[in-house]
């Protein structure tokens, strides 16, 4: 091939016939500067979006706590900011908001770790084809169907078993919710399991392990930390999850752990007042903010913490 | 060392009764297939006892296949089929009687790539004697095993470190001290050392003439000068004209370096194919 230059020099030989190729140099840099441009902009939504966002909630909750101590926000076993006698004691909330992501974790990790083994190790490709879409669909359930399914279908069951269930209840709706996380469980866990190589697998067979032996102390040794972010990011979504609890759990903030009773979730309050008659501007309306802050720096912690293992487990094998 | 030296050698004492010095390794008219693709065709070839075989031959010609039919890795692979038999000691290992677990036990098999454990040096070592319910000291077939591996002086502090800390060369040899800890007769080597320099090399080909004392090697290699420096005997496989790798002749290293009787060994040897 010619080598020819592409750039026409003045006085050179190939500036004296016309080019046969074409495009200024203006032109090009023109496209590449707007390209540039529109890109970064559609990146910018996102972090104005979320300062934005923050903004909000950070310049109400300052006024919240300018009338309520931070300490009794966070240490107070009372929330009644509803009522004559207000109290503003967020323990109850986060205490319901635990509550329910426990049950839904107790209902998802192992189902969903133990789904991702049998996917990735045991299943041949034909039950996978089958049983991966299936539960992409779980995951795409609208999250109020869920909260309708705990409400109708859950409840009724759990009070046949335990008659002194709450219509409204704790366990139903966590159990629910654990369903409703699975998908995510097991797509992320197995996804790290699948990244122990191949070649971890075959040097303990070739030592003489059995096939358990090789998934329980090769494998999920392995994919360990991804499975551990895998968990985060379930209680993380546990505890942001609003309509299953709004609509299943109940509107009550008390402390305990009685999974049979009606409690209320931080998300599940910050829906009560939205939609209730509240004044906006009154400290009652501000409440929303504070629970809302600290929902945002919880799930912020649990992401944070997941990332960090995700890098972890992927150093390891680089 | 000198404890373990003499430990070694009476137990090579006591085996030597036991052992006939004939063939370990066995193939007659093996043929392979992954799914409906012949990787290897109608093999037979005997492997002495307590030599170093090394297997050469152009990429794609089967050889690791091959190998790993000593250890019925290949049955791990979905759809793969076996045609003839291979022996070990005597037995099929492909008998229905035989249990591939303790195949693999007894047929231990170094990797072309290092694979350490994302585990500590020590239970990376362990690994092999705690699924097969060792009931001995494990400390002690930890230390005896990274001895044997040469690797031991190396690590012996820092026991506890994580197996991926360590360089390219010494990963092998703790991958050589774990496939020695469950106490192997034979050791299939895939290519161990196309993966580390040439320092990291020579350790590993001295380690193999060390170990020859103890236990029959197999090794596979792309690296003829490999197989010319470290191996007893050499077996050259190559494409047949079915596409299947093909066994075309094993003998005495030196002679297939020097005489061989077939001209495609020649060919491969002097590289003017391959």
């Amino acid at each position: 091939m010619e080598l020819r230059p592409r750039f026409a020099l003045k006085n050179s030989a190939s500036s004296r016939e016309p080019s046969k190729w074409g495009g200024s140099r203006r032109q090009r840099v023109l496209v590449e500067r707007t390209v540039h441009w529109v890109l970064f902009a559609c990146a910018a939504v996102s972090v104005l979006t979320t300062t934005g966002i923050v903004i909000t909630l950070l310049g109400e909750t300052v006024q919240f706590f300018g009338e309520v101590p931070i300490l009794d926000f966070l240490t107070g076993t009372r929330w009644t900011p509803l009522f004559a006698s207000q109290n503003f004691g967020v323990l109850p909330l986060v205490n319901g908001t635990v509550a329910v992501a426990l049950v839904a974790i107790v209902v998802a990790v192992p189902v969903g770790l133990l789904t991702a083994i049998f996917l990735s190790e045991y299943a041949p490709g034909r039950v996978r084809s089958v049983v991966k879409p299936i539960l992409e669909v779980l995951a795409g359930i609208p999250t109020v169907v869920y909260g309708y399914f705990a409400l109708q279908f859950v409840t009724p069951i759990l009070r046949g078993i335990f008659p002194q269930t709450q219509i409204f209840n704790v366990a139903s709706a966590g159990i629910v919710m654990g369903f409703m996380i699975l998908p995510m469980m097991a797509s992320i866990s197995e996804d790290a399991i699948r990244a122990v190589p191949r070649d971890l697998r075959q040097g303990a067979y070739a030592l003489g392990a059995t096939k358990l032996e090789v998934i329980t102390r090769v494998v999920v040794p392995g994919a360990l930390s991804g499975i551990l972010a895998a968990v985060i990011l379930s209680i993380s979504r546990a505890i942001g999850e609003t309509m299953i609890v709004a609509i299943a759990a109940g509107l009550q903030p008390k402390m305990g752990f009685d999974l049979l009773s009606s409690m209320e979730t931080m998300t599940a309050y910050i829906v009560q007042v939205s939609l209730g008659d509240t004044q906006q501007d009154t400290i009652e309306y501000r409440t929303i903010f504070a629970v809302g802050t600290l929902l945002f720096v919880l799930t912020f912690i649990m992401n944070v913490l997941s990332d960090l293992l995700v890098r972890r487990y992927r150093e390891a094998y680089e | 060392m000198i404890n373990l030296r003499v430990g070694d050698q009476a137990k090579d004492v006591a085996n030597v009764d036991q052992r006939d010095g004939g063939a370990i390794l066995a193939t007659t008219h093996l043929s392979f297939w992954y799914a409906k693709f012949l990787a290897i065709e109608d093999v037979s070839i005997e492997m002495p006892d307590r030599k170093i075989t090394a297997i050469i031959g152009p990429s794609g010609c089967g050889k690791s296949t091959f190998l790993r039919c000593f250890n019925r890795m290949n049955e791990l692979i979905p759809g793969t089929r076996i045609e003839g038999d291979v022996m070990f000691r005597g037995t099929n290992v492909n008998d229905r009687s035989v249990d591939p677990v303790e195949i693999r036990r007894q047929v231990g098999m170094v990797f072309q790539k290092p694979n350490p454990f994302p585990k500590s040096i020590y239970d990376n070592v362990a690994y092999g004697p705690r699924v097969n319910r060792y009931q001995g000291s494990m400390d002690e077939i930890v230390e005896t095993s990274l001895r044997r591996a040469a690797l031991w002086d190396e690590v012996k502090d820092d026991l506890k470190k994580s197996g991926l800390a360590l360089s390219g060369g010494q990963q092998q040899r703790l991958c050589i001290a774990r496939a020695l800890a469950v106490q192997p007769e034979v050791l299939l080597m895939d290519e161990p050392c196309s993966a580390l320099d040439p320092i990291a090399t020579t350790r590993i080909e001295d380690l193999m003439r060390e170990l020859r004392e103890d236990l029959s090697i197999v090794i596979v290699t792309h690296n003829m000068q490999q197989a010319a420096r470290v191996s007893d005997r050499t077996a050259f496989f190559t494409l047949g004209e079915a596409g299947a790798g093909v066994l075309v002749e094993h003998d005495e290293t030196q002679r297939i370096f020097t005489t061989p009787s077939d001209d495609r060994t020649e060919a491969y040897i002097t590289g003017r194919f391959g």
